[in-house]
C-alpha cells in the first residue's frame, strides 16, 4: 500500500503523546529538576591541544562569593574505576576513555581542566572566568591533510579478524581496470556537529554514599547506568539513570562523556547535588562529532551500464586516545549488484576529542561519495542516473549471498521518480533555468543495517481498563512514546487515552539506547509480545467466565474488549475480566529478540531521495525547492510521527550537504566556527516541501511487527542527492562538502 | 560574565552625565550584541546604562529628510510607511538581517555599533588585534574565508601589531552608506553631526576602534535625506544559508532612472570591509548610460582592480563583482 503525504484520509495515526507537555513547558529536562540543595557547575576547558598542565591559579575565582570548590586533576577524588595515577603522568594508548579531572595531561583543545562549583550559574559563570590555567605545551597534530600519511588499519580492527572494517575484496579487479568507463575521485566531508538545540546537562544526585541519581542527558539510560556503576565500583541497581525528556541528541548522547564523570565527582566531593549544562561552544568539544573523511572511489562499467567494479577507501579522523569506527565505505558492498568490489577503511588519530555516531553514521558519509560516484558515472555512460542504478539493482545481497529479507527499493525508485516528475527532466547538465535561476534534478539510493537488539517491556493492566507500558527506551525525538502506544493500542484493542507509555528510566526493563534506527524493531517487538502475552493472559481468563473463550479460541480486541472471533459479539471487557476475578491489576513482562533469521536473510532499510534545487548563477547560492523522499523500512507503524523523522533527516542532509561545517585553526588546533552564528545549520527558509512516501509493507522476516529502522536512512543519501542536482543544474561537480557559493561562482 | 550595576536614566541629559561619569559604564540598547559580547567575557562594562527607555524611538519625516531616532526598532523602521515610500532601500535591508526575533529588538544605534562577527575576536583565548591590540590578528593567516577584501590586512598601513581584516556586519548600514545619511550624536558638549561615511573606521592603525564616536557619546538619532532613488533601488544579500545568517557580501545599489538611462547612481558593498564599503566612482561609470549587463559588469569589475584577498577569501573578489551586477539588474529590471 503506497501513502501520499499529509492529507492522507486513511491515515489514523496517533498525534504525539507528549506533545502538549512539550509545547506547554510542563516536560521536565535534564537541567529542569529542582533538587533541593543544588549547586550550579560551570567547566573550564584547555586552550592549547597538546601539552600539560603546570599550574592551576584558582585563588581569584575562589574568592567570587558563593563559590563553593575548583575542581581540576589536582584535588579531585579518585574514581574507583580508573586505576591508581601514574607519577610522572603518561599518554595513554588508543582505547582509553578520557578520565577528566585525572592527570595534567591534554589531548584536545577544549579538554575540561578545572570546574567551578557555585551556589549561583552566574556565580560559577564569572568564577570560572578567572581561572588561570598555565601549559607546558607540545607540538600538535590536527590537520587532516596535512597528517595523512599517518593514517593506518584501526588496531581494534587488526585485532579482530571478523570485524567487519577489515579489508574487503570481492571478484576480480581486473574487472574494474577493463571497464569500458571508469571514474576516479575524491570526496571529502568536513567535521560536522550534532548541535541539538538542548545542551547536555546533567544533575547528579548522591542519594548516599553509594547510591547514584543521575538525570541526564543521554540515549541510553541502561548503558549510562551500566557506566556510571562501573565507573564508581557499585552494584547497577545503585545507580539510576533519568531521561524522560530529551531536546534532540542526534548521536551525542550515546555514550557518558567526560562532563558527566565531571558532575558526578563533583556531587560526590562536595556532598551536594551539582547541576552542569554545558556552554554552546563547549558543545563543539564535549560530545563527540561526524569525523572529518576523506574517499576515494575507484568505480567502472560496461558500455551497456553494467557495473564492473568499485574500490572505495574511507579515511577518518579519530583522537589519540580512542579509536571511533564507522560504515563509511560497507554500503558499497552491499547496495548494487557489482561483481568485484573491494573497501578499504584507515584512521587517523589527530590531538583532537573523540568523534562519536552522528545520525547515519559512516552512510551518510560513504553514501555521499558513492552515490556521487555513482552519479558521475552515469554521466559519463551518457545514462539516466536512475535507470543506471536500476540497471544495477541488487536482487538478492551481493555481500553475504544471501536473500534479503525485504527489499522495495524499486517501488521506491519508481514512486520517486513519478513524484518529483523525473521523466521530464532534460539530461544535459546546466540547460534549464527557471526565473533566471539555474534548474537541477538529483537522485540518490540509501540504505542502512537493520538492527534488533535484546529487549524487555512490561504491560499491565490496571482495572479501570487502562494500561501501563514500560521499557527502558529513550526517545531523543522520533515519538517513541507513540509509536508504543500505538503498537500497545493496536494489539489490546484499547483507545490510545488509556494507554501510558513510560521510558527514559534505568529501574524500567531493559532495553538498548537510542541509535541505529534500533528501537522500533527492538523496543517495538517488545512491547508488541508483551502486550500479545497480557491479551492471551486476559483471554485465559475469560475462558473462565465464558465458553466462548476457552484455551484455542481465536479472539479479537477492540474497544477494550475481546471478542470471539467466532461470532464476533457479546465481548468480555478488560474491566469485567479484572473485576470478575477480583485483580486490581494484571502485568507480563516480557524479552524478545532476534532468532535465526538473521542468519538466513540479509535484512536492511531502503530508500531514495529525489531533489530539486535552484542555484542563482550570478552568487552561486544553492536553494533546495523540492524534495520527495521515499522509504522502503518494512511496516510503518505511526504515519505521522514517521513523517516528522523523514523530513527531520531530510533536514539534517540539506545542512551536511550545504552549510554544516566546523572550522579549525589548526595552528591552535581550535575550533573558531562555535556558535550558530558561524556553524550554521538549515534555518525554515532554507527547508522546501518535503515530500514523504512509505511502501509501508511488513518485513515478515524481520521481527513480529515487520517494522525495520527509519531514523538514518532519512538522512543517509540526501547529501548525494542535493550534490547530484547541484551538477545537473551548474555542471559543476562538487566533491567536497559543504556546497557553499564561493564553489560555484 | 563579570558582575555589573543596572542604571536607568531618565534623560537624555542623565544618561550623558551617567557615561561621563563612569568610563567603564556601557550604553544598552536592545542588547542582541552586547549581551553576547558580555557572555563570552568580550566586553565588561562594570555598569550598564539602559537607554530603552528614553524617547529616541520616533520615525517621522521632515522637511527634506527621514529622521529615524536611535531607539527605533530594526522592525519598526522595516515597516514604517514613510521608510518604505521614501527610503525602500533601507526596509530591505534591514530585513535581510538577522532574524524577526532579534529586528524585534534590536535597535537602529545598537545596529550602528554592532561589532564584527570575525571568530577570533570572540575568542578569548585566540588572538586579535581588535580585541586587544598588539596581541596580532587571528585570522590574517588563520580562518578568514568571510574577511575583508578592501582596504584590509599588513600592506595597508598597518603592521602585524596593529592590523585587522575584520568586516562590518550590519546590513542597515550598507544601504545608509549608499544614501545621504547623518548620525546625530549627543555628548557632555551638546549636539554633533557626523557624515555617515565619517561614523566607522577603516581599521588601519587603531583596529579597536570601530568608529569615530568618542567615550561617553549617545547616537540620538539617524537623518536620510530625500532623494529619487525610490523606484530603482535594490538589497542583496549573497550568504550561506537563505536566511539568519551575516552577508558574504552585498550590495546597496540605488539608482535614479529616466527615459531608460541612468541619471544618478549610489552603491555601497557589505562585508567586505572594515566598513560599510561606498563605491564611489559609480556614479560617474553610470551617468547618461542605458543599462546593459556589460556595462555593469564593467562597472563591477573596475571597483574590484583595488580588492586584495587573504588567503581563504579570494572568492569574495568574483563574488562581489557577480553581485554587484545581480543587483544592478535587478535595480533597473533588465534580465
Ligand atoms: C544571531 C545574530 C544574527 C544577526 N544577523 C545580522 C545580520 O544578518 N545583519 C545585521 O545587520 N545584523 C545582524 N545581527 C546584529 C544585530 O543587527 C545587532 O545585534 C543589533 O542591531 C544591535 O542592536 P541592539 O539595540 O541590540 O544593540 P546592543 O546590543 O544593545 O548594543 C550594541 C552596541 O551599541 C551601543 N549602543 C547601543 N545604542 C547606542 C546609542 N544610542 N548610542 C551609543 N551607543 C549605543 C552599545 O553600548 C553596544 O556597544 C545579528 C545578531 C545576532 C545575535
Ligand atoms: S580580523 Fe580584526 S577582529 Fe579578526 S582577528 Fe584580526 S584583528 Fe581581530
Amino acid at each position: 500500500m503506497k501513502r501520499q503525504s499529509l492529507d492522507n484520509p486513511s491515515d489514523t495515526s496517533l498525534s504525539r503523546v507528549d506533545g502538549a507537555v512539550k509545547v506547554t513547558g510542563a516536560a521536565t529536562y535534564s537541567a529542569e529538576y529542582a533538587i533541593p540543595g543544588l549547586v550550579h557547575a560551570v567547566l573550564v576547558t584547555s586552550t592549547i591541544a597538546k601539552g600539560s598542565i603546570t599550574a592551576i591559579d584558582s585563588r581569584e575565582a575562589e574568592a567570587v562569593p558563593g563559590v563553593l570548590a575548583v575542581i581540576s586533576h589536582l584535588n579531585a577524588i579518585t574514581v574507583p574505576g580508573w586505576p591508581a595515577k601514574k607519577l610522572p603522568a603518561e599518554r595513554v594508548a588508543a582505547g582509553t576513555a578520557l578520565r577528566v579531572f585525572y592527570d595534567p595531561l591534554i589531548y584536545f583543545d577544549g579538554q575540561p581542566v578545572a570546574m567551578v562549583v557555585a551556589a549561583t550559574h552566574e556565580q560559577a559563570v564569572h568564577a570560572a572566568s578567572l581561572v588561570r590555567v598555565t601549559y607546558q605545551q607540545e607540538a600538535h597534530q590536527t590537520h587532516f591533510e596535512k597528517n595523512i600519511g599517518q593514517a593506518g588499519i584501526p588496531q581494534n580492527v587488526q585485532r579482530a579478524k571478523n570485524s567487519p572494517f577489515q579489508d574487503y575484496e570481492r571478484g576480480d579487479a581486473s574487472a574494474l581496470r577493463n571497464a569500458d568507463v571508469r571514474i576516479e575521485a575524491e570526496y571529502t566531508i568536513p567535521t560536522q556537529h550534532h548541535q541539538p538545540l538542548e545542551p547536555h546537562a546533567i544533575i547528579a544526585v548522591w542519594e548516599a554514599e553509594d547510591k547514584l541519581t543521575v538525570y541526564d542527558k543521554n540515549q541510553g539510560v541502561k548503558s549510562a547506568q551500566g557506566q556510571l556503576a562501573q565507573a564508581f565500583k557499585l552494584p547497577r541497581e545503585n545507580v539510576q539513570v533519568v531521561a524522560t525528556y530529551i531536546g534532540g541528541a542526534f548521536g551525542s548522547g550515546i555514550r557518558v562523556w567526560p562532563h558527566t564523570m565531571a558532575a558526578v565527582m563533583a556531587a560526590k566531593q562536595l556532598k551536594r547535588p551539582v547541576k552542569l549544562v554545558l556552554g554552546r561552544e563547549q558543545m563543539f568539544t564535549s560530545v563527540g562529532y561526524r569525523p572529518y573523511t576523506k574517499q576515494k572511489i575507484s568505480i567502472g562499467a560496461a558500455k551497456d551500464g553494467r557495473l564492473a567494479g568499485i574500490v572505495h577507501e574511507g579515511t577518518g579522523q579519530t583522537s589519540m586516545y580512542e579509536e571511533h569506527l564507522e560504515r563509511t565505505v560497507l554500503a558499497s558492498r552491499a547496495l548494487y549488484a557489482c561483481p568485484h568490489v573491494a573497501t578499504r577503511y584507515r584512521l587517523l588519530p589527530l590531538d583532537v576529542n573523540t568523534p562519536t555516531w552522528m545520525r547515519g553514521p559512516g552512510d551518510a558519509t560513504g553514501m555521499f561519495a558513492l552515490e556521487s560516484a555513482m552519479d558521475e558515472l552515469a554521466y559519463a555512460l551518457k545514462t539516466d542516473p536512475l535507470e543506471f542504478r536500476l540497471k544495477n539493482y541488487a536482487e538478492s545481497d551481493p555481500e553475504r549471498n544471501l536473500p534479503w529479507s525485504a527489499k522495495s527499493l524499486r517501488e521506491c525508485y519508481e514512486l520517486g521518480a513519478e513524484k518529483i516528475g523525473w521523466k521530464n527532466r532534460l539530461p544535459e547538465p546546466r540547460s534549464v533555468r527557471r526565473n533566471g535561476m539555474l534548474l537541477g534534478y538529483g537522485m540518490a539510493s540509501s540504505l542502512y543495517g537493520f538492527h534488533r537488539h535484546p529487549s524487555r517491556a512490561r504491560a499491565v493492566m490496571h482495572a479501570d481498563g487502562s494500561v501501563i507500558v514500560q521499557s527502558a527506551t529513550m526517545d531523543i525525538g522520533p515519538g517513541t512514546g507513540t509509536a508504543m502506544t500505538r503498537i500497545a493500542t493496536k494489539v489490546l484493542g484499547v483507545n490510545a487515552k488509556k494507554v501510558r507509555f513510560d521510558l527514559g528510566h534505568s529501574a524500567l526493563p531493559d532495553a538498548p539506547g537510542q541509535n541505529g534506527s534500533s528501537t522500533i524493531p527492538s523496543v517495538g517487538s517488545a512491547v508488541h509480545v508483551a502486550c500479545e502475552a497480557l491479551k492471551s493472559k486476559l483471554v485465559t481468563l475469560a475462558g473462565e467466565m465464558s465458553e466462548k473463550f476457552r484455551p484455542g479460541a481465536e479472539v479479537v480486541a477492540r474497544n477494550g474488549k475481546i471478542f470471539s472471533s467466532a461470532d464476533d459479539k457479546d465481548g468480555l471487557s478488560y474491566t469485567d475480566i479484572l473485576k470478575h476475578h477480583r485483580l486490581n491489576e494484571l502485568e507480563v513482562t516480557e524479552a524478545s529478540k532476534s532468532g535465526a533469521e538473521r542468519d538466513q536473510y540479509s535484512m536492511y532499510s531502503f530508500g531514495c531521495h529525489f531533489v530539486e534545487v535552484e542555484v542563482d548563477p550570478l552568487t552561486g547560492e544553492v536553494r533546495v525547492t523540492r524534495v520527495v523522499t521515499c522509504a522502503d523500512v518494512g511496516a510503518i507503524i505511526n504515519y505521522k510521527t514517521a513523517r516528522s523523522q523523514s523530513i527531520g533527516g531530510v533536514v539534517g542532509g540539506i545542512g551536511m550537504a550545504l552549510m554544516e561545517h566546523s572550522e579549525m585553526d589548526h595552528r591552535f588546533g581550535r575550533y573558531v566556527t562555535t556558535d550558530f552564528a558561524s556553524y550554521h545549520i538549515p534555518v525554515h527558509a532554507d527547508v522546501p516541501s518535503i515530500e514523504v512516501y512509505y511502501i509501508d509493507k511488513p518485513d515478515v522476516q524481520a521481527n513480529p511487527i515487520g517494522s525495520k529502522g527509519l531514523g538514518e536512512i532519512a538522512i543517509v543519501g540526501v547529501a548525494g542527492a542535493i550534490a547530484n542536482a547541484v551538477f545537473h543544474a551548474t555542471g559543476k561537480r562538487v566533491r567536497e562538502l559543504p556546497i557553499t557559493p564561493d564553489k560555484l561562482i | 560574565m563579570k558582575p555589573f550595576q543596572y542604571l536607568r536614566p531618565k534623560t537624555i541629559a542623565e544618561a550623558i552625565s551617567m557615561a561621563a561619569d563612569y568610563p567603564e559604564a556601557q550604553y544598552i540598547a536592545g542588547g542582541t550584541n552586547l549581551v553576547d559580547l558580555m557572555k563570552r567575557g568580550i566586553a565588561s562594562p562594570s555598569k550598564l546604562i539602559d537607554i530603552n527607555h528614553l524617547p529616541l524611538k520616533k520615525i517621522e519625516h521632515r522637511y527634506d529628510r527621514l529622521r529615524i531616532g536611535a531607539l527605533a526598532l530594526n522592525s519598526d523602521v522595516a515597516k514604517n510607511k514613510s521608510v518604505l515610500s521614501r527610503q525602500p532601500l533601507l526596509a530591505q535591508a534591514l530585513l535581510a538581517g538577522a532574524s524577526g526575533q532579534l529586528r524585534n529588538m534590536a535597535t537602529v544605534g545598537g545596529n550602528l555599533l554592532q561589532r564584527t562577527r570575525c571568530s577570533y575576536f570572540y575568542d578569548l583565548a585566540l588572538p586579535c588585534n581588535k580585541r586587544k591590540p598588539g596581541s596580532g590578528c587571528g585570522a590574517e593567516a588563520g580562518v578568514n574565508r568571510t574577511h575583508a577584501i578592501f582596504f584590509a590586512g599588513n600592506g595597508f598601513g598597518g603592521n602585524e601589531k596593529s592590523s585587522c581584516i575584520a568586516v562590518h556586519p550590519s546590513d542597515m548600514c550598507v544601504a545608509l552608506t549608499a544614501l545621504d545619511t547623518e548620525v546625530v550624536i549627543n555628548g557632555t558638549s551638546g549636539e554633533r553631526r557626523v557624515p555617515f561615511k565619517d561614523f566607522h573606521r577603516l581599521s588601519t592603525l587603531q583596529p579597536e576602534l570601530d568608529t569615530n564616536l568618542q567615550p561617553g557619546e549617545l547616537v540620538t538619532a539617524i537623518e536620510v535625506t530625500d532623494n529619487a532613488f525610490a523606484q530603482h533601488s535594490h538589497y542583496l544579500k549573497v550568504r550561506d544559508r537563505a536566511s539568519y545568517a551575516f552577508a558574504l557580501v552585498s550590495v546597496a545599489a540605488a539608482l535614479q532612472m529616466d527615459g531608460g538611462r541612468i541619471w544618478d547612481a549610489r552603491m555601497a558593498l557589505g562585508g567586505v570591509a572594515h566598513k560599510p564599503w561606498r563605491y564611489w566612482a559609480i556614479d560617474l561609470m553610470l551617468r547618461g548610460q542605458a543599462p546593459s549587463e556589460k556595462l555593469f559588469r564593467e562597472v563591477a569589475e573596475h571597483e574590484m582592480q583595488s580588492a586584495k584577498a587573504t588567503t581563504q577569501n579570494a572568492f569574495k573578489i568574483k563574488l562581489t563583482s557577480n553581485a554587484i551586477v545581480a543587483a544592478l539588474k535587478a535595480a533597473t529590471g533588465i534580465s
